[in-house]
């Protein structure tokens, strides 16, 4: 949008044009009246200086104030009155300037047709103010709209990627808590680790993707993190085809739904949980499968897609507006949850 | 010398309470280590220990599910990340629970408690835990029971109705009954109200599974449930039916 201080001048500019115009019109149009050239100005010059501060008073009344809709009747009344005073003046300024006989019964007579060429005049003007100011009004409130709901966006999203679970922090924590004591370098490369982790974290932003290169390497350090914590008992497949490598996906997107697979697979058997992620290309999408095996007799009934899996499909919503890009299947003792990143080629 | 047991899912969580437990030596004696509530219900049946640390996110049952089952609980330490205000309700009952990763201090404290406690005490903590246990929302979407030795885990969906049956209440499914050692007005207060109702001093009957409702002798009626069971509905209980059916 223009710099208002810009539109402001511009518009007095326009203003003042407009008042020389007309105050050469009318006195070109007196003058044809065979009145004098010095009659005929001042005639035309106190006419538009009328007419100009009427225009000026009700083009800065509508910028402070815009009319309701059922409040025009209120806008008409105003032009008459201003254009009643205008007309006014005229009637008493001119004569009282030019003693002359005749030019007085020309002002009179002429009241009336001066009249409604003033009120047209201000009512055009009215008008004009009205459309540019309740558009400017319109602009201000578009432009606050667009930027609180990104806002809100931005929050949204900010909050969704921090949705990693408290849980696992303390849990490593307490895991690297045990190693100091009889394996202090498998405690220091745990730390590094989970720092690695978080920082990776911390700094991403929704807006800047990466490369699924870079999401699995981020992935691996998870993972290598709770294997430490659960040992033999969890054991991870990843496989990703060569096309899928340099694909781009919103960042910490994979995590949450492995996390989701980890737990969802080790809390629901006793036995080692072999976790499997792989990428494929399939006509323009990124499509990223995770499947962990489940016990469909015990599992705790699962509102929706889980708690994790809802984090994934809203943020998916919110960045590419579309709620199909996430599903689950569940059979033969195996959950899949699948999620298709569109690719920009 | 007091015996005790460790039950957590994570081999290093059970490696920090061991090497914290070398303080303890002479008080203390550990009968050993368990993956997860199963074996920890075994070894608790085969040891009857004094003291278990328990981690309570574990594979399967959770360490409050496993707790229920135990016919004799013993003390109990929990060690967990459980979030905190899942757990605070549980603080005064258990002798203990330590927050992951907890130090060396804050767990010598926590078995000094235990130590000083007299048997008496800690048999009616244990029990004041276990029924704040059941009270937490996360236990209300399955019922834990035994059949001998194993462990079968109903979830509340499976449920067609709940008999009282002596001492126990008797949960009826399709693949047969179970008894739990809870009482009617436990289940009827945990157990979703939309979906359950107690239709009679000792039936409790899952709303969606009545096909029928017949009047039968004075004041009484019957319901008939998908699998052809038969349930009585007393006066009270069939103006509770009809309040929660909108009838």
């Amino acid at each position: 949008m223009a710099n208002p201080q810009f539109t402001f001048s511009k518009l007095r500019i326009a203003f003042l044009t407009g008042a020389v115009v007309w105050a050469s019109l009318l006195t070109y149009l007196v003058h044809g009246f065979g009145f004098s050239w010095f009659i005929a100005a001042t005639d035309g010059v106190i006419n538009s200086l009328l007419l100009g501060a009427a225009c000026w008073l009700i083009n800065n009344n509508l910028r402070y104030f815009q009319p309701g809709k059922g409040s025009y009747i209120n806008i008409f009344v105003w032009c008459v009155a201003l254009a009643g005073a205008c007309t006014f003046g005229c009637r008493w300024i001119l004569p009282f300037i030019h003693n002359n006989q005749v030019y007085s019964n020309f002002v009179a007579q002429s009241l009336i047709i001066r009249f409604f060429t003033d009120f047209l005049a201000i009512g055009w003007m009215a008008m004009i103010s009205m459309i540019w100011y309740s558009q400017l009004d319109q602009k201000e409130n578009e432009k606050r709209k667009t930027e609180a709901e990104k806002l809100a966006r931005d929050a949204e999203l900010y909050n969704l990627r921090q949705q990693l679970q408290p849980h696992f922090l303390f849990n490593s924590l307490n895991s690297i808590n045990a190693l100091i004591g009889f394996k202090p370098d498998e405690a220091r490369k745990m730390i590094h680790q989970l720092s690695d982790f978080l920082r990776g974290t911390l700094k991403k932003d929704d807006q800047q993707q990466v490369t699924l290169t870079e999401e699995l390497s981020h992935l691996q350090l998870y993972l290598d993190i709770e294997k430490v914590r659960f040992g033999h008992r969890l054991m991870t497949e990843i496989s990703c085809d060569k096309k899928c490598q340099d694909c781009i996906l919103p960042p910490m997107i994979l995590q949450p739904i492995v996390e989701n697979a980890i737990k969802f697979g080790l809390y629901d058997t006793t036995d080692a949980v072999t976790v499997s992620i792989r990428a494929e290309w399939d006509d323009n999408y990124l499509t990223l499968m995770v499947q962990n095996p489940y016990d469909p007799k015990t599992a705790r009934p699962r509102k929706g897609t889980g708690f994790g899996l809802s984090g994934v499909q809203r943020r998916l919503n919110l960045l590419y507006a579309r709620n199909d890009l996430i599903e689950t299947h569940a059979n033969d003792n195996i959950f899949t949850t699948i999620i298709k990143i569109p690719q920009i080629i | 010398m007091k015996r005790a047991l460790l039950i957590d899912d994570e081999p290093l969580a059970r490696m920090v309470v061991l090497e914290y437990l070398q303080g303890f030596k002479d008080e203390i004696e550990v009968l050993g280590e368990c993956n997860d509530g199963f074996e920890g219900l075994k070894a608790i049946q085969q040891h009857q220990p004094d003291l278990i640390f328990l981690d309570v996110q574990m594979p399967k049952i959770n360490g409050f599910e496993m707790l229920e089952l135990v016919e004799n609980p013993p003390s109990v330490i929990f060690t967990t990340a459980f979030d905190e205000y899942a757990i605070k309700a549980f603080e005064t009952h258990a002798v203990d629970y330590l927050m992951k990763p907890f130090s060396k201090d804050r767990f010598n404290k926590a078995v000094e408690k235990f130590l000083a406690q007299t048997p008496a005490q800690a048999k009616k903590q244990t029990e004041t835990l276990l029924d704040t246990a059941s009270q937490s929302p996360a236990q209300h979407e399955r019922i834990v029971v035994k059949t001998g030795t194993k462990v079968k885990i109903i979830p509340v969906a499976d449920v067609e109705y709940l008999e009282a049956d002596d001492d126990y209440v008797s949960v009826h499914t399709k693949e047969g009954s179970y008894l739990k050692n809870k009482t009617m007005s436990f289940f009827e207060q945990t157990l979703d109200s939309t979906q359950f109702v107690r239709v009679h001093r000792s039936f409790i009957i899952k709303i969606q599974d009545i096909t029928r409702i017949d009047p039968y002798e004075k004041d009484a009626h019957l319901a008939i449930l998908k699998s052809g069971a038969k349930i009585p509905v007393s006066k009270t209980g069939y103006v509770k039916l009809k309040q929660v059916l909108g009838i």
